[in-house]
């Protein structure tokens, strides 16, 4: 029974290990198997083709983090709707009132964040 | 009868706020509360008499405090004739008491303090009696100990208090110990501490041993002895009679209500509501006979040589409960709980009395000497009277309550199936004139001749009492006459009552006379209280001659028999007995053995060395907690690491 | 196809909660007299109560049940929050943190306990444990100017998933093993295979074993609580000491008793250990402490051990004994946090112990109800703290694990060190500070219902006793 049950997740394994291997495999072999050139323009890092304007660490306004922090609310928002539409005609009542009641939630924490002036750049 | 409940619960309710709030806001109205609910409790317990007298009977548990398995732990009540009546008299006397010690503690710092205690005194002894099991009446026993050294020291500031506190506490440690183990030995043997069980279940274990020391003694014989220590602490039996003549020491309603009336009678009712298992055992039996006869003896013999009128009491008191268990020692339990019954009224009387004259006497350095008072009759006469009545009643004067108690328990002794019967009737009948004696000693050198506390008091008149002391005093001198009147024996044409209502708890004495005797048994029985009485008169007027007529009689015990008179007058040394056998060795194993090597050595090591190791153990382990949040992480996932591996240790 | 509406009653006292604690951090602009909030978060305590007792014996889909154990914790969740509420006006006005945002957020996470109380099902177990979590998160470090509140917040957070993640393998090993997330599933799968030695399922038992050991906060996953407790907002320390604690004992008791009852040798040989473990360590560490709040962190985390052995006995008994335990800890933990609020003023912090010094002789009341509570936390009779372990204790001796138990009598000495020493400061010093108190009518209250229950209940534990047995399903 152990074993058996060992072996059914073999696969798993060994997709996992080849997936592994194939990672490692790739960083590696480019690094002995590509020619390298470096001169200045090439080591900074890239902006789009402009000139960099200062280092990539520096920190950033915590307003992009709130701002970031509803875009993804409102993304996981659609994930459960899409496939909640896709199926609505078979999954019924229940269903649409744990939708609306979802959205409701979502909107209670909207108007929160909205009310505390998360929206709100200056 | 739920409302039984309320009867020990009123006065502790009282006791509670009056500590609480008895210094700062209730101060010299601290006796309202305790008094009213005294009274409350004392009607609710006459009800539960009548009711108990109507054929009422109830066991029931109010809650339990701890179950685990059989042994339950339970607060729980027992209505039955024996608790009805102890209820009643205990309310009783401690309502009546209650409202003397307004005017007798009238100026005390420590009113609100008194009038706590006694209240709470008052809810232990109900406690106690009230109980429908053992560990009830364990905790009631306890309590009343702890009041009684509170009250006894009441005066903490004097050291004789101090001490007697203590010395009565410690005391009655060695009985507790007993009845403590006596109690354990009833749980392993029934596997429960409620009466009811126990009592149903004794007579199958009538007949088993246990090993003990390698003799086979009877299981009953062995659980009767344990319990009956508890007994002869409480009860201040010898050897452990020490304790009350110091006792003294507390205010005087102290002295009336616990070691006279009730918490002294305590050992009496073990003994009575034991009674099954004691029955089962001779050698219990005879245990109990011979400490109630020896005491009654002793206390009576060294009461006359007293010169403090309260220690006179006192050992009156010591004696007084010698016959109750003269009475359980011949079986006759129904006559021991009729002369605790009558007991606490005319004993109460005297001490209240006594109280009411050192009131009197209070600007004299020591107002207890009764070498200075004297003549008193005219200056108090309402305490005068009563107090003669109380003295008539204890001396077994016919027509008032000790004379028919007394006589129940000699008419038993003598009549007993018990070989010891004959030998118990004769003492007692001895003792019943000491007993005369020695209380009309009180009366005459009291209240009768000169008074000679002139120059002591300083000009201060001696003074009757205020009502409020005078009229409680009244009340129970008709209680120490007409108490009596409840058992007259059917000798006198009477009916007794009493041992009637207190036979579904007490049962029979069992009577064995000889065929010639049986035929005659009204007129032996008339025949043996006429004896008693005219000892009893002739010690009465004994006392008259010796202290009235011819005083110079007085000194003829001290000059004749100096001996005889320092050993009577010493307490029979029993003080000093017990400080060279127990006492210094005790102190010396104390002190020099287990302070100097055991304590300092192992104990103190131990205690100090523990401690410093888990100090130093947290404080490295306090290291670990760095503040730092990787490090907790990695600690957290190293005990998980630990835990995980532990799977492999199956 | 629109299949009818399932019954939702059994949710009712957690959509309520979740509804008016929506309602109060919306308002929290509008409303200027910030009391309204206390009252409303009263008045919502006592609704949900009655709609607890009015709802149980419902359930909701065959994951969600409102039954007695249920209403068990949550009574207790709500006397926490009752009590937590009152101690929290007077002192929230000193630190700035009487909002309504304030309470919703522990009307959030006492909707998380409740999900975590009734959740039959892993998932939703999850769910709860999660709404709470986050919560009381940010009640952590609802001080945010202060460094040691959002220090404590963010460390608890940070190990919080740390503990989540082994949450989540647990329940997917256990899934994987028996292809069920249900609990009754579960039991039932694991009653008819036998599967009591597979590794795989002692590898999940322990992990169980170790993710609610952190939200019990149980050696050595316990290194959040004292840095948590310092930071965070007292009241918030006291509602979290016990809340969240008793959320994790219901979830761990419904679990391991229930989903997992035919595997107790596996889950007692984890439990055991860490027990042992836990009283001792927390013990000791108590003993060198000289904040009150981090040495009552520490005391707590050595009660969380003694609550344990209830669990470990794996009996209804034990289980009985463990909820009794946690309700009289409620009452005398959030009693004793109580008096340190009673203590706090705008310029005095009152959190060291020598804060306490002579307390008897300015504040004897204070004082007295302190050394209650104290006395009770180290389990002295006649208080509930004595009644409560005593039941533990007999409960794991009667189960077969006297060993277990001379540990818990053992490490229980070592604990009572700390209370008596703030005892022995308050009783035995002479007072260096001028404390004055900042007793408001809500604190009183509390502290009232405080130590009522822990005298009441340590001279008649019946009524208690009588309802915990009740709701572990045994005869009366």
């Amino acid at each position: 029974m152990q074993i058996s049950v060992s072996l059914q997740y073999l696969p798993i394994l060994l997709v996992a290990g080849i997936v592994f291997i194939i990672g490692v495999a790739m960083v590696t072999i480019n690094k002995f198997l590509s020619v390298k050139r470096p001169y200045p323009e090439k080591r900074v890092a890239y902006e789009c083709g402009l000139p960099p304007t200062g280092q990539p660490r520096h920190r950033f306004s915590i307003k992009f983090y709130a701002i970031a922090i509803l875009f993804v609310v409102f993304d996981v928002e659609a994930v459960f709707l899409y496939p909640w539409a896709v199926t609505f005609d078979q999954i019924g009542l229940f269903a649409y009132v744990e939708m609306v009641i979802f959205i409701i939630l979502l909107l209670v924490a909207y108007f929160y964040a909205w009310i505390r002036g998360a929206f709100q750049w200056e | 009868m739920t409302y039984v409940v309320w009867i020990p619960f009123l006065p502790l309710i009282a006791s509670i706020i009056t500590l609480l709030f008895g210094r700062w806001y209730i101060q010299k109205r601290a006796h309202w509360l305790p008094c009213i609910a005294v009274f409350g409790s004392f009607l609710l317990a006459m009800k539960t008499l009548i009711a108990v007298i109507h054929g009422a009977r109830a066991s029931f548990d109010l809650y339990s405090w701890i179950i685990a398995d059989t042994f339950k732990v339970g607060v729980g009540f027992q209505v039955d004739p024996l608790s009805a009546m102890m209820m009643a008299m205990v309310t009783c006397l401690s309502f009546l008491i209650h409202v003397y010690s307004i005017g007798y503690m009238e100026d005390d710092p420590g009113y609100y303090r008194f009038f706590a205690y006694i209240s709470l005194f008052t809810f232990s002894m109900l406690m106690l009696v009230s109980g429908n099991n053992f560990l009830q009446l364990f905790f009631g026993w306890e309590a009343v100990g702890l009041c009684s050294y509170l009250l006894i020291g009441f005066w903490y500031q004097k050291k004789s208090a101090a001490d007697a506190a203590k010395k009565a506490f410690i005391v009655n440690r060695f009985g507790d110990f007993g009845f403590a183990l006596g109690v354990f030995l009833v749980f392993l043997t029934f596997g429960t501490v409620y009466y009811q069980p126990v009592f149903e279940h004794v007579h199958e274990v009538a007949h088993e041993t246990i090993r003990l020391f390698g003799h086979d003694v009877l299981l009953v014989t062995l659980m009767a002895v344990l319990l009956f220590c508890g007994s002869l602490g409480k009860s201040a039996q010898f050897p452990l009679h020490v304790w009350l003549p110091d006792a003294m020491e507390g205010p005087t309603p102290v002295s009336a209500l616990i070691h006279a009336a009730t918490m002294v009678t305590a050992g009496v009712f073990l003994v009575c509501r034991c009674h099954e298992i004691f029955e089962l055992s001779n050698v219990a039996m005879a245990v109990v006979a011979a400490a109630g006869t020896f005491t009654c003896f002793m206390a009576a013999t060294i009461a006359p040589t007293q010169f403090d009128i309260k220690r006179v009491i006192a050992y009156s008191t010591l004696s007084q409960l010698g016959y109750m268990f003269m009475a359980c020692g011949v079986g006759a339990f129904a006559a021991g709980m009729f002369h605790l019954f009558t007991h606490a009224y005319f004993k109460a009387l005297l001490f209240l009395g006594a109280g009411s004259v050192m009131h009197a006497m209070h600007h004299a350095p020591d107002p207890t000497d009764m070498r200075y008072m004297g003549g008193l009759k005219k200056y108090m006469p309402e305490t005068f009277w009563t107090f003669l009545i109380a003295s008539l009643s204890i001396s077994g004067v016919p027509g008032l309550a000790g004379f028919f108690s007394k006589d129940e328990i000699l008419w038993s002794a003598f009549a007993s199936v018990y070989p010891w019967g004959k030998l118990v009737w004769f003492v007692g009948t001895l003792v019943a004139g000491l007993t005369a004696f020695y209380s009309f000693r009180v009366v005459f050198m009291t209240f009768f001749g000169e008074f000679r506390g002139r120059e002591v008091l300083h000009g201060h008149e001696p003074h009757e009492s205020p009502k409020v002391m005078t009229i409680p005093l009244m009340i129970l001198a008709v209680g120490a006459v007409v108490t009596g009147w409840l058992g007259v024996p059917s000798a006198l044409g009477g009916s007794n009552h009493f041992a009637h209502f207190m036979e579904p708890v007490l049962g029979h004495p069992h009577f064995h006379l000889s065929p010639a005797l049986e035929e005659h048994e009204h007129l032996v029985e008339l025949l043996l209280m006429g004896v008693s009485t005219v000892v009893g008169l002739l010690g009465i007027y004994i006392a008259y001659v010796v202290y009235c007529q011819r005083p110079e009689l007085q000194r003829l015990l001290p000059e004749k028999c100096p001996k005889l008179y320092r050993y009577l007058y010493r307490k029979w040394y029993w003080d000093e007995i017990y400080l060279y056998s127990i006492i210094k060795p005790t102190l010396f194993l104390a002190r020099g053995v287990i302070q100097g090597v055991l304590d300092s050595a192992c104990i103190e090591g131990t205690v100090n060395g523990i401690p410093d190791l888990i100090r130093r153990g947290g404080e490295g382990l306090r290291k670990l907690q760095n503040g730092v949040v990787n490090t907790y992480a990695l600690i957290m996932a190293t005990g998980a690491a630990v835990v995980l591996l532990l799977i492999y240790l199956f | 196809m629109w299949s009818s509406l399932p019954s939702f009653v059994a949710v009712y006292p957690e959509t309520i909660l979740v509804v008016v604690a929506s309602a109060l951090v919306l308002l929290d602009r509008v409303v200027k007299f910030k009391d309204v909030f206390t009252w409303i978060t009263l008045a919502t305590v006592a609704v949900t109560l009655g709609v607890v007792y009015w709802t149980v014996g419902t359930s909701f889909a065959f994951s969600y049940a409102a039954d007695s154990y249920a209403l068990f914790f949550k009574t207790i969740f709500l006397l926490v929050l009752l009590l937590a509420t009152l101690i929290s006006p007077g002192y929230g006005r000193v630190v700035g943190i009487h909002f309504g945002e304030y309470y919703g957020l522990m009307m959030y996470a006492v909707a998380g306990m409740m999900i975590m109380a009734s959740a039959k099902d892993l998932v939703l177990l999850y769910l709860g444990l999660e709404v709470m979590s986050l919560s009381v998160y940010v009640l952590a470090g609802l001080l945010y100017s202060d460094m040691r509140s959002l220090e404590g917040a963010m460390k608890y957070f940070l190990l919080g998933s740390f503990a989540s993640a082994f949450l989540l393998l647990a329940i997917t090993y256990i899934y994987g093993l028996t292809s069920s997330i249900n609990m009754e599933a579960i039991a039932n799968y694991l009653g008819t295979h036998g599967l009591l030695a597979n590794k795989a399922l002692l590898f999940s038992l322990a992990l169980f074993a170790i993710a609610f050991g952190f939200k019990v906060a149980l050696v050595p996953f316990h290194m959040w609580a004292p840095d948590v407790y310092e930071g965070a907002p007292t009241s918030v320390t006291a509602f979290m000491s016990v809340g969240p604690k008793a959320a994790g004992f219901a979830a761990m008791g419904r679990v391991f008793l229930l989903a997992l009852g035919t595997a107790k040798v596996g889950w007692t040989h984890f439990l055991i250990p860490l027990a042992v473990v836990t009283f001792f360590v927390g013990a000791s560490l108590a003993v060198v402490q000289t904040n009150i709040k981090r040495m009552l962190a520490y005391s707590s985390v050595a009660h969380a051990g003694y609550a344990v052995l209830g669990i470990i006995a794996g009996t209804k008994e034990g289980m009985s004994a463990t909820m009794m335990y946690l309700f009289i800890y409620a009452l005398m933990n959030i009693g004793a946090f109580g008096i340190i609020i009673l203590l706090r003023q705008k310029d005095f912090l009152g959190e060291s112990i020598y804060d306490f010094q002579g307390l008897s002789k300015t504040h004897p009341v204070a004082a007295l109800l302190m050394l209650v509570f104290l006395f009770s936390l180290a389990g002295i009779p006649p208080t509930a703290g004595f009644v409560g372990k005593f039941y533990v204790f007999r409960s794991a001796f009667e189960a077969g694990h006297p060993l277990l138990v001379i540990a818990a009598v053992l490490a229980s000495c070592i604990a009572a060190y700390p209370y008596l020493r703030v005892v022995m400061l308050m009783y035995m010093r002479p007072p260096e500070k001028e404390v004055t108190l900042n007793l408001t009518g809500y604190l009183f209250t509390s502290l009232a219902i405080s130590l009522t229950g822990v005298l009441l209940f340590g001279v008649w534990p019946e009524p208690l006793i009588h309802f915990a047995r009740l709701c572990c399903g045994l005869a009366p």
